[in-house]
């Protein structure tokens, strides 16, 4: 008989619990978003002794339970609402051994939650550098749950929390704190009003709406009449409230723990003092950027050149295998090549991935943070905004959703509007692209010109978003209090798995979701492309022969001419032409416009949408740089991409707003439409400007 | 004259006597900034801002206009 039980996983951020659920889940595991929000969404399935199946959740982090953020409310959300399907069987807390005592003051209020409580201690190897011990038995004794001692790094100890969990049905339920020790007549005035539910219940939801103003919950009802304190007074209790839980874990504490300090090996104070150092800390900083940008060019070099082969001689295995017709042409003109501009970026973007995830788990980030706190605080950003800006390099979406951690609503918003400046992975494909086609590739100082243009358009990023937040900075009139509290965790040695499964899931969800929009325009373009209406198109080769009758030229020559006369008069065409008035002073012809178009739905698009575009005018097989680098202009009959057109073309994609998802998540986190239309009007105005006028004074 | 937080010098220690709940964000009381806890000044950033602390164990960094609203007494080095 198998049996299925919820297991909710909850802790404080840096305490390892990510490590702890892929511990229990492995490769069984699936990132998604609550409904509504977007919110993260971690979920897996453990199999326990004695045939039972644990349904595990990997909840937000949060200190603890009164929520100050969209994801922390998350938590409690779901722990007060006994009809939602993942409501947990049994709440997991996860702890870290060097912070327990903090840790601590989570599991005390989820365990008056009254639900079945086991508590997890992490990082149990490092009790000895920190010569700290513990009374298990006593502390199982006091805090009345069952505590598993692990060591995700050592991989030890899993077992024993499988067991835990699956015997969850003897684990107390037995609150820690009486509320009324928090105030008296308060608590027995509301224990009056509300007979038969749990004190620290509705405790929970007064406070919670304060801040979030829900109304529906399923257990705790009718509390709107019972708002008789004011928003400074719950605090006041709050506090109370904190100090009294403090209290409970310092008496259980003094017995259960002890700590000689002598034993303490301090590698973290030694290390701060160098990475936090006020020159080296930031010399270290720029040094380490400058290594991920040099590396994720020079190491993806090689993966990427056979992807681009492999998919060239792919399309031209589909031409000769399959049957001649318009479907076959449909694949190996259409999806084939629009798949392989994308695919091509994996290595790049995975690497990008992997730097992020590393210095993350690392806890270097923290460290970040605090360095230049003071510096973005002049642009009217928060040291936390840095988190943003450099995830931003990878996608732009995840890094809005990380904003949610700062404080003050003015510095979010103000980081939430620049962040879309950053060079995304999606930017990625068609930098390199156009900088092969148009840099040359001698070397300065040892650095190439080529990644020296790929570091200085980051630069350009960077630059851009902390110049615009200056600014917004004196436009924007927001009061919003500033608040800016940092955790600076404990360096650690990233583990692994952690960094591999972040890598993968990451990849494979751009992959995936760049894949599905690409296959779907590339099938459009190339219908676009493959036919056309009236006379031009449908009698091009006549048109053409007749034309260069008194030329003579080769039967090769010919069949190219003919193809790029239909293609020019194609649905595409005719759609490209009748924009390319627009996009001419900037350099471009009306195939680089039909690419613009199209990166309107992700910037990444353009790269296939050439691709197809090229494709179907020239039967040769070749890679796609190749064709472009041949390709000349209609109008001057010079090179299409030469350095002036290639540079106006980098700094519209450094500036241009083109990504639907991105002004999507910005509707959706700051709830009007106001600012992303702001953004999409202001930045592709801005690119349009910047591009034109560099293209005028290159040509 | 009571110090506060901000009086502090990198590498001195102190009990906080007093926070001014009104100017403290509740998640810093939870992470341990309460009365009668240690506190020690570990690293700070240029302009002494913002501040890297050790509050009780934790170890945290925040801006020196909070620090401002934190009274604490100094421990002097024996």
């Amino acid at each position: 008989m198998s049996k299925q039980i919820n297991v909710a996983l909850i802790g404080n951020p840096n305490t390892g619990k990510t490590s702890v659920f892929n511990a229990l889940t492995g490769l069984n595991q699936k990132v998604g978003n609550y409904p509504g929000i977007t919110v993260e969404k971690k979920q897996g399935v453990c199999k326990l002794p004695r045939g039972v199946k644990a349904h595990i959740i990997d909840l937000p982090g949060t200190y603890s339970l009164n929520a100050s953020s969209l994801d922390e409310n998350v938590v409690i959300e779901l722990l007060l609402n006994k009809n939602d399907k993942d409501f947990p069987d049994i709440a997991v807390v996860v702890s870290d051994v060097e912070n327990l005592k903090r840790n601590l003051l989570l599991f005390t209020q989820i365990k008056d939650l009254e639900i079945p409580t086991i508590l997890v201690i992490n990082m149990a190897d490092r009790m000895r550098y920190k010569g700290i011990s513990l009374d298990i038995e006593y502390l199982e004794e006091h805090l009345q749950t069952k505590i598993a001692l692990i060591s995700t790094r050592k991989n030890e100890g899993i077992d024993e929390l499988k067991q835990l969990i699956s015997n969850y049905k003897v684990v107390s339920v037995t609150p820690c704190l009486n509320p009324s020790n928090i105030d008296k007549t308060y608590f027995e005035s509301l224990e009056k009003a509300f007979p038969n539910q749990s004190l620290y219940k509705l405790w929970l939801v007064i406070t919670q709406d304060v801040n979030f103003g829900k109304t529906d919950r399923n257990e705790v009802q009718a509390i709107a009449s019972f708002k008789t304190k004011s928003k400074a007074d719950l605090k006041r209790l709050q506090q109370k409230e904190t100090i009294k839980r403090y209290q409970f874990i310092n008496n259980v504490l003094k017995k259960g723990q002890t700590i000689d300090r002598s034993q303490a090996k301090d590698l973290r104070s030694k290390l701060d003092r160098v990475l936090t150092h006020k020159i080296f800390g930031y010399l270290i900083f720029f040094i380490i950027l400058l290594t991920i940008f040099q590396a994720i060019y020079d190491w993806a070099q090689i993966p990427m050149e056979f992807i681009d082969g492999a998919f060239a001689s792919l399309g031209e295995l589909t031409k000769n295998t399959l049957p001649e017709g318009a479907f076959t042409n449909l694949i190996a003109e259409g999806i084939i090549p629009g798949l392989g501009g994308i695919v091509i970026f994996i290595p790049q973007i995975a690497f990008l991935f992997l730097f992020i995830a590393v210095l993350e788990e690392s806890g270097y980030m923290s460290r970040v943070v605090f360095l230049m706190d003071r510096v973005m605080r002049r642009f009217g950003l928060s040291g936390k905004s840095v988190v943003p800006l450099i995830s931003g390099t990878a996608c732009a979406i995840p890094a809005i959703m990380a904003t949610r951690n700062i404080e003050s609503w003015k510095e979010r918003l103000i980081t939430i509007l620049v962040t879309p400046f950053t060079t995304c992975s999606a930017r990625l494909p068609v930098y390199l692209i156009i900088i092969e086609l148009v840099i040359p590739e001698g070397r300065f100082l040892g650095l190439g010109y080529q990644p020296l243009t790929l570091m200085l358009l980051y630069l350009i990023g960077f630059g851009t978003s902390v110049f615009s937040a200056w600014i917004l900075n004196k436009v924007l009139k927001i009061r919003s209090k500033t608040f800016f509290v940092v955790e600076m965790p404990n360096y650690k040695l990233p583990l692994f798995k952690n960094v591999g499964l972040t890598v993968l899931e990451k990849t494979k969800s751009f992959v995936f979701g760049a894949g599905k929009i690409i296959l779907a325009i590339s099938i459009v373009l190339w219908f676009l492309a493959s036919y056309g209406p009236g006379e031009n198109f449908n009698n091009a080769e006549n048109i053409v022969k007749t034309e260069f009758a008194s030329q003579n030229l080769s039967q090769g020559e010919l069949q190219q001419k003919i193809a790029s006369h239909k293609l020019e008069h194609s649905f595409i065409g005719i759609t490209g032409r009748a924009i390319e008035p627009a996009i001419r002073p900037l350099g471009y012809d009306w195939k680089i416009g039909i690419a613009l178009i199209s990166s309107f739905a992700a910037r990444e698009v353009f790269v296939g949408t050439l691709a197809t575009i090229y494709s179907v005018e020239d039967d040769d097989v070749d890679t796609i740089t190749n064709r472009m680098a041949k390709d000349t202009n209609r109008i001057t009959g010079g090179k299409l991409f030469t350095l002036a057109s290639g540079i106006s073309l980098l700094l519209f994609y450094a500036f241009a707003m083109q990504c639907m998802s991105t002004l999507a998540i910005v509707k959706k986190e700051t709830n009007t439409w106001k600012w992303p239309v702001l953004q999409l009007i202001i930045m592709t105005a801005f690119a349009y400007i910047v591009a034109l006028i560099a293209f005028q004074f290159l040509k | 004259m009571q110090d506060t937080l901000a009086h502090l010098k990198r590498g001195e220690k102190g009990i906080i006597t007093d926070v001014s709940s009104n100017h403290i964000p509740l998640k810093l009381l939870e992470m341990g900034c309460l009365p009668g806890n240690s506190v020690e000044l570990l690293q700070v950033a240029p302009f002494k801002d913002p501040m890297y602390l050790n509050i009780n164990g934790t170890h945290l960094a925040i801006r020196k206009e909070t620090a401002m609203h934190i009274q604490i007494e100094k421990v002097s080095h024996e």
